[in-house]
Formats: structure tokens, sequence, C-alpha cells
């Protein structure tokens, strides 16, 4: 990882005066940009989590809906999301040793990981709406549940929960588009598109997720438009700032977990 | 004090680190099925764990360990005064209506 550092002094000794100042952070640029973008990105995960705790902290009769199996549930999306975070790290050591085959397999293992935790979250989303917990700016389900009761008694919670969760949720799948098109390049376009236009048929109507596919969709008019217009071969800093990403999406989720999840236990 | 980022480059301690996170998750997992504290006491210990998580993600797993020292400071610094911010104007309001009793 020493090639991901630019020496401050090989860059003096080499540049003539004024025609290059040195990095101030001693990074790549790709590498700052990311970071300041991840420190915008978790200002708005954190208003988000002020909001909910705000909501949580000012009502009195905060619901508790998430039983034994949901927790289950929610803890193996965590351990899906934590070992994802370690199979891009040997993914980020491949790529600076240049093995292309090691690179692509521990990247595809890190989308593997995350589209673990996208599918048991859509799982666990559709059996909540399925019992009446009322999704915003969504047709109500006929669900006589026990969520509908909490639905009615505190909008808040639904409201909350959706849009926190489908934040952290859009920002997986992003990663996994992002890591597929630093993985597989063009060949990742048509299992984008089958993914996407399959899961639009085959997800029933009634279902978030039908709409939610989507977002397959823009991600691959976007990844199409940026590996058509910037061919290029992702080289070992790439690999790097992609992994940056996809470990923030990591550690969002140590704090939606804790304090969406475990502190509304119904056990 | 090493300006340029030098660090260990072995595998090894990514292994512990994720170790360590699986452990500290099924902690928190632990103490919530079992409720061993009050919802306040049990948020302060989640949030605890949750940032010592965190920490450990940032440093080792992002690196930021092994950056120059004015990047660390500089993120965590401004991104943690950002938090302190939002903390003093969102809480107190939420703490004054559960005074007021407003439903």
């Amino acid at each position: 990882m020493a090639d991901a550092t630019i020496q401050h002094d090989v860059i003096a000794e080499h540049a003539a005066p004024g025609a290059y100042e040195a990095p101030l952070f001693g990074a790549y640029s790709k590498k700052v940009g990311m970071w300041l973008f991840l420190a915008s990105d978790s200002l708005t995960f954190g208003a988000l989590l002020f909001a909910f705790s705000y909501n949580r902290l000012s009502m009195a009769a905060w619901p508790t809906p998430f039983g034994k199996e949901s927790i289950a549930n929610a803890t193996i999306m965590t351990a899906c999301l934590l070992s994802s975070s370690l199979t891009m790290v040997l993914g980020v050591f491949a790529a600076q040793r240049h093995d292309r085959a090691w690179t692509r397999n521990w990247l595809l293992a890190t989308m593997a990981f995350g589209t673990a935790f996208i599918v048991l979250h859509g799982m666990e989303w559709t059996k909540l709406i399925g019992e009446g917990l009322t999704l915003p700016g969504f047709p109500k389900i006929a669900g006589n549940g026990e969520y509908a009761a909490v639905s009615q008694a505190v909008p808040q919670f639904p409201a909350c929960f959706f849009g926190l969760t489908a934040m952290h949720m859009l920002h997986v799948t992003i990663g996994v588009i992002y890591l597929g098109v630093v993985a597989l390049r063009k060949k990742f376009l048509p299992i984008l598109a089958v993914l996407w236009i399959g899961g639009y048929f085959l997800i029933p109507s009634d279902n978030v997720f039908h709409y939610g596919i989507h977002v397959l969709g823009l991600g691959l008019m976007l990844a199409t438009v940026i590996l058509f217009l910037k061919p290029k071969d992702y080289d070992a800093h790439d690999v790097e700032v992609s992994g940056l990403y996809w470990h923030f999406v990591d550690l969002v989720w140590m704090f939606i977990f804790p304090l969406v999840y475990l502190m509304s236990t119904k056990i | 004090m090493h300006d340029v980022a030098v660090h260990d480059d072995s595998k090894g301690q990514y292994f512990w680190v994720w170790g360590a996170l699986l452990l500290l998750t099924a902690i928190e997992v632990i103490l919530a099925y079992n409720q061993v504290f009050q919802p306040v006491r049990m948020l302060e210990v989640l949030l605890v764990l949750s940032i010592i998580k965190s920490a450990f993600i940032i440093a080792y797993f992002m690196h930021l360990k092994f950056e120059r020292a004015l990047m660390r400071w500089m993120l965590v610094f401004s991104v943690s005064a950002c938090f302190v911010i939002m903390y003093f104007f969102f809480f107190p309001d939420a703490d004054r209506i559960l005074q007021l009793g407003v439903k």
C-alpha cells in the first residue's frame, strides 16, 4: 500500500519550480475527493440518524416492533457487511500486487455479500409492509397485522425507519454497481440490464421493490455513460477508492443496526 | 511524527479487526436481547460500542490510521465538530418536548 500515498519529496525533486504543487494531504486526488464526499455524506446520514433519535426521544410511546426473527435477520445482515469489508480489503491488496484475477474475485465476493444484504433487507421490508407498517408515499397494503396499529399510532416510526434504511439500501446498491463496474467494466453492463429487467418482471407489482428495482436501470445508464465516454483499465488506486466508499456503507450500518433495531427490540 | 503514511501491510491484522467487529456485534446483540440495561443506559452503551466499531473500520479498513497526520485530524475534527453542532441543535428541543408532555 506504499504506492497509495504520494511521496512529497519525490514530487518536489522531479517537478520544475511552480509546475506542480505538492498535495496537501500527501494522497492522490481521487482519494482526497472520495474522502471529502464521504465526509459530506456522513452528515447526510448523521442528520437522518439524529432525526430518528429525535423522534425516538420525543415520543414517549415509541413502538418496539422488532422480534427475534427481525433481530436475527439484522444480525446476519451486519455479518454480511462486515465480511464484505474484509473481502474488499483483500481485493485492494490483490490490486496492489497487480493480481487481476484475485482483484476481480475479491470484488465479486464483496458484491455477493452486498447483494445478500440487500436481499435480506428487502425480505424484511416486505414482511413489515405486509404486516401493516405503512411505507410513506406507497399505496397501503390491506394488512391487519400488529404493525397496522403502529402506523396509525406513531406514523413517525415507519417514516423514520423506511427513510433511514432506504437511504442506506440505496447506498449499498450504488456500491454494488460501483464495484461491478470496477471489477468487470463493460462486461457488467449486460448483467446489470438482465438484473433490472428480470427483477422488474419477477417482483410482484404490489411489492415496493417492483418500483425500487429501477435504481438498477439508473445505475445502468450512468455506468454506460461512464464506461463508454471514459473507458479505462481500473488500477489499484481506483480499487482503493471504491473500497473507501464500500467501507463507509459498512460504517453507517454500524450505527443504524443498534439505533434502529436493537433499541426497538420486542423480546 | 511521520508525515508520510508508513504502515504494516500484513493481512493478519485485518482478520483480527474483522473478528473484533463480529465479537462487538455479538456483544451488542446479547446486551439488547437480554435487555441488560434500562433504555437510556442501553443507548449509551450501544453508542459507545458503535463508536469503537466505527473507529476500527475507519482506522484499519479505510486506512485512515496510515494517512498523514494532517489528513487524519482534518477529517476527524471537521466531521466530529459538525456532529457536535447537530447534537446541540436537536436534542435540547427533543428534551423540551418531553418536559412539556406534548404527545
